[in-house]
């Protein structure tokens, strides 16, 4: 290591990180966007930006970054192949979420945010920016700065730059979770919520960084294994260190028992952005969580492995569990993700090639079908808001057949049942961890899926083996929800029937650099 | 023409035939009865052409019929189909009882429409599942299959079901899925002590690894857990009678009489082939288990009121047989078990479609609101009858052949096994007989009928009380003055089969009685399969002792 007093600057190859670049441009671009152009205009350019923005982001990551791969900007970020498989995967699914909050229906503007978010709901102040036609496309380059900082959190090769990523892509998130239009206290609550305990999770890694500097002399992934690996007589603030920034990762995925806020905030967010957060968010939390342990911590795996175990266990069963008794569709969408989350900590838990590729497998599986079911929830309204408590979903299959079944095929995917994605993603997730030897895992796993089946079941028997209720309907809505929601309902069948290619790309991605 | 794909044909037919029907514009549903058939028909022409390209005999490779491709190599999963005896042989008989089951189903849905089609083709789905399952020579291909053919069935109880339809149609799909997720545990361990690669699940990749023996224990048990809920065995049985009782009596016999196949086939294929040692450690537990479903079924079902209930255990009870045949592990055992599991299948089928076409008529499942129907409904009774005594295993008919050869091949290794399993006998003629004395015997009551030819319902739509006697086991000292009197009102008759129910009944009442006089195709076809299981387990049978067999029974 270079001496303090010295300076050198850090070289950075621009060919690497040009993905990350184009999506904060494009973030930016959005700013002033809002700041400049007519209220009339700015809905489509906003999308237009988001959308080539990220297209193009895609693209830059497929032709350049792609062969630019390598340890840059002081080792501070890793563009290696797993780095580069989840910012794909994250900017995809931002794509198809991104599609979903644009769903304006027969209004001007999208229609799940509030125009005045900052409000008190029901007052003058509220009223008069209704009145004066405040817009809500602010949401668009929010969206792309928690993009941004997905694709670097994935990518980050120090504790840091960790930590400043895990910052930006939180913070937009937490003022997206306070603007749904309807249910404004509940949303406003949620948004509270998830921003103090959010804030909380980070401290906590902070200070767990500070530890293991404290024990290690450094931040960075690379020398921190070496480190781990050589330092002995430390463990007394490494290993606290270490479990002090695996809470602030855990919090993100909400795992047990950091998963209280996950009911909440999803059932408050804006059901578009919820399905943003529930899939992009994991895939760069787990991203982050597999370097960490994978790269930085594999020295201590005696030590972080059973207690990861332990935490998978208790994952899947609240998530299981709790998701049985849920009466609200977005509450128990919450719980499900809660299980999941405890499914994908297995893969981590194994610590193999296997366990990496089937976690990367079982995310990009997990997300497109996740993204479908959002999607299909913000359709389903009673009396023009969102009919999320469980009975209003009764006999849909009787009075939106298309719908039911689609909703039906993406529980079937989540209760992991062959042909779907979810069965072939939970295969690969369950033989990494038989072949590291934690069969007693896996049973727990199944005996879990059981239980979840059982969940996903009974909506499907509610909405198609119970008369039709009250005053649900389906609104009709526009290409964009359509183009999201197939993609999501396609991409669980393909990954179901042919999973060949995307688990070769997964196989051949899962070596990290250091 | 050997190398056509015949497997995948019989399962891609079907799956068009359903696309097809699903399809229809809604001017044409009415054709989705016609279509059903007319592709389930087709489906089994090309698998008697299929059957004709089998070879029997001696010489021959483990399977026949193969396709091999690559599926998922990342996990080691083929697409491979292929044939042995057992497994054709439970491919055509499937293929005989779909059409057989749609011709039965014909007025199942009689609000016609989209509701009419998506239940057509949800059947002609399964029907793809149900090649797929028995044809799969690859265990996650296998395992595929197992889990999917789920769903149709599934939805099958649960949308077109009896009253109490969501609860079966939950309590089976959470029962099999629990099964299948053990399963899929063993399957995922199972290729972790195999060789792996490219193809490393199949069938013949598996077959001989060297395990130790508790890991061999341990995959025989979660491979033997969703195979014994499948099958069903007792205690894991208590699905079955109520997936029996509120599905259409058309799913009920592709439930019961090829689904349920996929246990006892499963482990003949998997247990047996896969875990020789491990099969032999369990052999006692599973023997101990089998009698008890021959047993304790065949008691239950004896007390049944509910017709349909009382079929689904008696097929609990015959299920103890073919498991009890499968673990005596002697040539003659294994062929009865492997020729009952097709006879099973013709049999159950009879009694479930016999008894829909009486619950039609009269509006009921207990046997105790009936009573004299053989002079109401002569051709319906007499089919009944003969459905009821291949039930019972009467000599002549297709289960006693089976029947007879499990109970002697279990004899040659396990005689108390043997001896307490001809107590079932009896006891299956008890039930069946009860049955077919409270239902058809008796005075002849004096029914009203509606115009469709049915029981005429009250003006409340309640049933009138038209039972003869009030419990199963009454004494039949009924006189016709006791038949209370709304039950005599006159009115025009209760009609008896009609030309489609007589083809159901003709078709399978054939398939009862040649394959009760001669079995020997079905024998020649299941022969070389044995063998080879034989072979996998190594096993002898045993040498006749004179004194180990002191009446000389089977020799």
């Amino acid at each position: 290591m270079t001496s303090p007093a010295t300076f050198t600057q850090a070289h950075i190859s621009y060919a690497a990180v040009v993905p990350m670049l184009v999506i904060f441009g494009a973030a930016l671009v959005g700013v002033l966007v809002e700041a400049f152009l007519p209220r009339a205009q700015r809905y489509l350019v906003q999308l237009g930006v988001t959308l080539i923005g990220l297209v193009a982001s895609f693209l830059t990551l497929v032709l350049i970054a792609r062969n630019n791969r390598g340890v840059t900007a002081a080792s501070a970020v890793v563009i290696d192949a797993p780095a580069l498989m989840l910012q794909g995967t994250v900017l995809v699914l931002s794509f198809f979420a991104v599609l979903l909050m644009a769903e304006r229906f027969d209004t001007k503007y999208p229609d799940a945010f509030t125009q005045s978010g900052a409000s008190v709901p029901g007052s003058p102040t509220e009223t008069n920016a209704v009145r004066l036609g405040a817009t809500t496309t602010e949401v668009f380059p929010l969206t792309l700065f928690s993009v941004g900082g997905m694709m670097l959190f994935v990518a980050s090769g120090d504790l840091l730059i960790m930590f400043i990523a895990l910052e930006v892509l939180s913070l937009p998130l937490y003022i997206l979770t306070g603007l749904a239009r309807r249910r404004r206290l509940l949303s406003q609550e949620a948004s509270l919520k998830y921003f103090l305990l959010g804030a909380f999770s980070s401290a906590f890694f902070l200070f767990g960084s500070a530890l293991v500097y404290g024990a290690t002399k450094t931040i960075q992934f690379g020398a921190l294994a070496d480190a781990v690996a050589s330092t002995n007589g430390r463990d007394d603030i490494l290993i606290p260190g270490v479990f002090l920034i695996a809470v602030g990762l855990l919090f993100k995925v909400g795992a047990v028992p950091f998963q209280s806020w996950t009911p909440d905030v999803y059932q408050g967010a804006p059901t578009p952005v919820t399905g943003f957060m529930a899939t992009t968010v994991k895939v760069a939390a787990f991203g982050a969580m597999l370097r960490l342990f994978y790269v930085a911590l594999d020295g201590l795996q005696w030590n972080w492995q059973p207690v990861l175990a332990v935490i998978a266990v208790l994952t899947m069963i609240v998530g299981s569990v709790f998701a049985v008794t849920q009466t609200d569709i977005k509450r128990l969408l919450a719980y499900s993700s809660i299980s999941h989350a405890g499914f994908l900590l297995i893969g981590v838990v194994a610590l193999n090639k296997t366990g990496l590729s089937g976690t990367m497998f079982y995310l990009v599986a997990y997300g497109f079908t996740t993204i479908a079911a959002f999607g299909i929830v913000a359709l389903v309204r009673s009396s023009g808001s969102e009919a999320t408590h469980l009975s209003q979903w009764a006999g849909l299959g009787r009075t939106s057949p298309v719908l039911a079944a689609t909703f039906s095929f993406l529980m079937l995917g989540f209760a992991g049942i062959p042909l779907t994605s979810g069965f072939t993603a939970k295969f690969a997730l369950f033989s990494s961890a038989v072949g590291h030897g934690a069969t007693w895992l896996v049973v727990v796993a199944v005996l879990m899926s059981a239980v979840t089946a059982f969940v996903y079941v009974r909506i499907i028997v509610l909405m198609y083996f119970s008369e039709p209720t009250g005053d649900t309907q389906v609104v009709m809505p526009s290409p964009l929800t359509g183009i999201a929601v197939t993609a999501g309902a396609l991409m669980t069948l393909v990954l179901g029937v042919a999973p060949a290619p995307l688990l070769n790309l997964a196989q051949h991605s899962a070596l990290f650099m250091r | 023409m050997s190398d056509f794909p015949f497997l995948t044909t019989l399962g891609v037919i079907p799956l068009v035939g359903a696309a097809v029907v699903s399809l229809l514009p809604k001017g044409s549903a009415r054709l989705a009865r016609p279509v059903a058939l007319v592709f389930s028909l087709i489906t089994l022409v090309v698998g008697i052409v299929a059957a004709t390209q089998f070879k029997t005999g001696g010489g021959q490779p483990q399977f026949q019929l193969t396709e091999t491709h690559s599926w998922i190599p990342q996990f080691g999963v083929s697409y491979a189909l292929g044939v042995d005896g057992m497994a054709l042989a439970l491919i055509l008989m499937s293929l005989v009882l779909v059409p057989i089951s749609l011709l039965a189903a014909w007025n199942d849905v009689p609000e016609g429409g989209r509701r009419e089609q998506t239940y057509f083709a949800l059947l002609l789905v399964l029907e793809t599942f149900m090649v797929g399952v028995f044809a799969a020579t690859d265990v996650f291909l296998f395992y595929v299959f197992f889990e999917a053919m789920l769903i149709p069935v599934y939805f099958l109880i649960g949308l077109y079901g009896g009253p109490r339809r969501q609860y079966a149609a939950v309590k089976f799909l959470l029962f099999s899925l629990f099964g299948g997720l053990i399963m899929l545990v063993a399957v995922i361990a199972l290729y972790q002590q195999g060789p792996g690669g490219d193809q490393g699940f199949l069938v013949s990749t598996l077959t001989g690894l060297n395990m130790s023996a508790s890991t061999e224990r341990l995959l025989f048990v979660g491979f033997f857990i969703a195979f014994a809920i499948k099958a069903p065995m007792w205690p894991v049985h208590t699905w079955l009678p109520d997936a029996a009782s509120e599905s259409k009596p058309a799913v009920a016999v592709l439930l019961v009489g090829v689904l349920d196949k996929v246990g006892t086939f499963g482990m003949i294929r998997f247990c047996l082939q896969l875990f020789p040692e491990a099969s032999k450690w369990a052999t006692p537990v599973v023997i101990i288990l089998a009698l008890i479903s021959i047993v304790y079924a065949a008691i239950a079902a004896i007390g049944q009121n509910d017709m349909m209930r009382l079929i689904a255990y008696t097929s609990v009870s015959h299920f103890g047989f073919i498991v009890l045949g499968i673990f005596a592990v002697t040539q003659t055992s294994m062929i009865g078990s492997q020729l009952y599991m097709i006879n099973h299948g013709f049999t159950t089928a009879a009694l479930f479609l016999f008894a829909g076409f009486l619950i039609v008529r009269g509006k009921s499942k207990n046997i105790t609101d009936y009573g004299g129907w053989q002079r109401i409904t002569p051709v319906l009774g007499g089919v009944f009858l003969i459905a009821g005594l291949s039930g019972l295993a009467l000599p002549g008919l297709n289960s006693f052949v089976s029947e007879f050869l499990v109970m002697i091949g279990t004899f040659q290794r396990y005689q108390v096994a043997g001896g307490i399993a001809v107590v079932g006998v009896v006891l299956a003629a008890l039930y069946v007989l009860l049955m077919i004395k409270n239902v058809l015997t008796g005075p002849k009551p004096q029914l009203a009928a509606g115009p469709d030819g049915t029981l005429a319902l009250g003006d409340d739509g309640t049933r009138p009380h038209t039972g003869v006697t009030d419990t199963l086991f009454d004494e039949p000292d009924t006189k016709i003055e006791d038949i209370p009197a709304e039950a005599k009102v006159r009115g025009s008759s209760i009609r008896d089969l009609d030309l489609r129910e007589k083809t159901v009944a003709g078709v399978l009442v054939a398939i009862l009685v040649v394959l009760g006089f001669f079995p020997k195709p079905a024998l020649d076809l299941l022969r070389p399969a044995v063998s080879q299981t034989l072979q996998h387990v190594g096993v002898q049978d045993p040498s006749p002792h004179a004194d180990a067999n002191p009446e000389g029974s089977s020799k």
